[in-house]
């Protein structure tokens, strides 16, 4: 945790790991699609559940999918803002198994896309994502992420980390994940600086990959979504 | 680093911390840059919780700050009060779903403000002077989250209080010109007078005791730092109250860990409040 973490966020009320915590695994999961989402599920875990109105973290979570920061004044008001967009949510409560007790589910869609995370408030703000689709992942908002989706063969992780090697940007965190051997995996990169969009071009295009995407810094400035 | 080898270092406490940082000369700048602007949002929502007595969304809480803030000095103590109105100002603001700094988390954004901020106006230090001992607050809280989730879902009231409430002491003793030592003993003293504080929020909304435990834990600090700055010492090392906290936090079951079902939150009253808010939504 970075001290600007520990004095901070600068945030709309009332709790930090169920309001701004909340917004970040909303912004995290809004940024893996490409564009904005039409229809949104929200499955709430553990104290999630039980306090999630009074903390304000149903407000919160439409926020962050409406690429909304936690100190955005608009927070209050987003289901307003979600009706004027045109953004579908649904809000259940869900068991989702051995995961820390600030815990939500969220299924995105858009014409394009489908995707669904695990996320996790682990305190002041900060938080983990723990699943991206039927994946394993870690990775926390806290640097640019960048998610590269392949077929379990050897040498893919080398290749990924060998492109980023020359072009100078360092990896400061990775794992990796697959759903069984021989079949699909995804990893998790957190990365030191934002790489060129050719780049990440060039990683889509590479053998095996079947899905990538860049995800922001989300924990100090304003990122744009498109 | 652990907070004893904190309290070792041989000088300010805050310049072990930059030091740790490892950070460039253009990212220390950055980050007394970013540290000043925090002093900045944490004065707006002073200001605006000492200027607003709107009620927040359960109507619970919302004039508390100012009517303490208007009321006649009766203590002739006018530390104390403008400190607990400054922790209220801020944790109502908080209620009301205005903007704050947490520090370390929202629910206990009024501890660390209060006292620093608050003193800082009782003794007119400037704001240029408060940023190392911020800085400094910072490096405790990054500490004690190596040890446990700062977050009264994962350790009680006492894992945001109590790290707030430590945080403040160790800035406000280096504000007064103690040393690492002191600053880090002072951080000891108020950790460990914190420890069992329970998360029991009515209805689950960070209210009630919220508001006014902030109020409490502002002066706790600040008794804190007067016992380090006069040489008191914690008896038992820093380091270890943190692990017995965190311990105590473990040991906490669900009911008293902010899901409003045992405590304060499982009284008639609360339980009245919560069925009538239930009716109006």
């Amino acid at each position: 945790m970075g001290l600007l973490d520990v004095i901070g966020p600068v945030m709309i009320g009332p709790s930090s790991s169920h309001t701004a915590g909340a917004c970040r695994i909303a912004l995290l999961a809004r940024a893996l699609l490409e564009h904005k989402p039409k229809k949104a599920n929200l499955e709430l875990h553990g104290s999630f559940a039980k306090t999630s109105k009074g903390h304000g973290t149903n407000l919160a979570l439409v926020a962050g999918l409406l690429a909304y920061y936690p100190d955005d004044e608009r927070l209050p008001k987003a289901f307003d803002y979600a009706q004027k967009e045109n953004l579908e949510y649904a809000f259940s409560i869900k068991d989702l198994g051995n995961v820390h007790p600030n815990s939500v589910k969220i299924s995105l869609e858009n014409d394009n896309e489908k995707i669904c995370l695990i996320g996790s408030s682990i305190g002041g703000g900060n938080i983990q994502i723990v699943k991206v689709n039927q994946f394993d992942a870690n990775f926390t908002g806290s640097y640019f992420s960048l998610l590269v989706e392949h077929e379990d063969q050897t040498g893919v992780i080398a290749k990924i980390a060998r492109v980023l090697a020359d072009n100078y940007i360092n990896i400061a965190t990775l794992y990796s994940a697959r759903n069984k051997r021989g079949g699909k995996a995804l990893m998790s990169l957190e990365i030191d600086k934002k790489p060129d969009s050719y780049i990440l071009d060039y990683i889509s295009h590479l053998p095996y990959i079947t899905w990538s995407r860049m995800l922001p810094e989300i924990m100090t400035g304003q990122n744009d979504f498109k | 680093m652990t907070l004893n080898e904190l309290a070792n270092y041989n000088g300010k406490a805050s310049e072990k911390i930059i030091k740790e940082e490892c950070l460039s000369s253009e990212e220390t700048k950055q980050l007394f840059n970013n540290m000043k602007q925090r002093i900045v949002d944490m004065r707006n929502s002073i200001e605006r919780g000492l200027n607003s007595k709107q009620p927040s969304i359960t109507g619970m809480v919302g004039w508390n700050a100012q009517t303490l803030w208007e009321n006649e000095d009766k203590l002739a103590s006018p530390l104390l009060k403008r400190v607990q109105a400054y922790a209220m100002a801020v944790n109502e603001e908080n209620a009301r779903m205005g903007k704050i700094v947490a520090a370390p988390t929202a629910g206990s954004a009024g501890t660390l403000p209060a006292a620093l901020i608050g003193l800082a106006d009782h003794l007119k230090i400037r704001d240029e002077e408060l940023i190392a001992p911020l800085i400094l607050a910072a490096g405790i809280g990054q500490i004690i989250s190596k040890t446990m989730f700062i977050a009264g879902s994962s350790g009680g009231c006492q894992a945001e209080i109590g790290p707030s409430a430590a945080m403040a002491a160790a800035a406000v003793t280096e504000l007064l010109g103690g040393n690492a030592k002191q600053a880090v003993n002072a951080a000891a003293l108020a950790l460990s007078n914190t420890i069992g504080l329970v998360c029991d929020p009515v209805g689950g909304y960070v209210e009630v005791p919220c508001v006014t435990r902030n109020a409490f834990y502002s002066i706790h600090a600040i008794s804190s730092a007067q016992m380090a700055l006069a040489g008191l010492e914690s008896v038992i090392p820093a380091d270890e109250v943190v692990g017995a906290m965190a311990s105590v936090g473990r040991l906490l079951p669900p009911e008293l860990r902010e899901t409003g079902e045992g405590g304060i939150a499982d009284t008639a009253t609360a339980r009245m409040i919560v069925l009538k808010m239930a009716k109006k939504t």
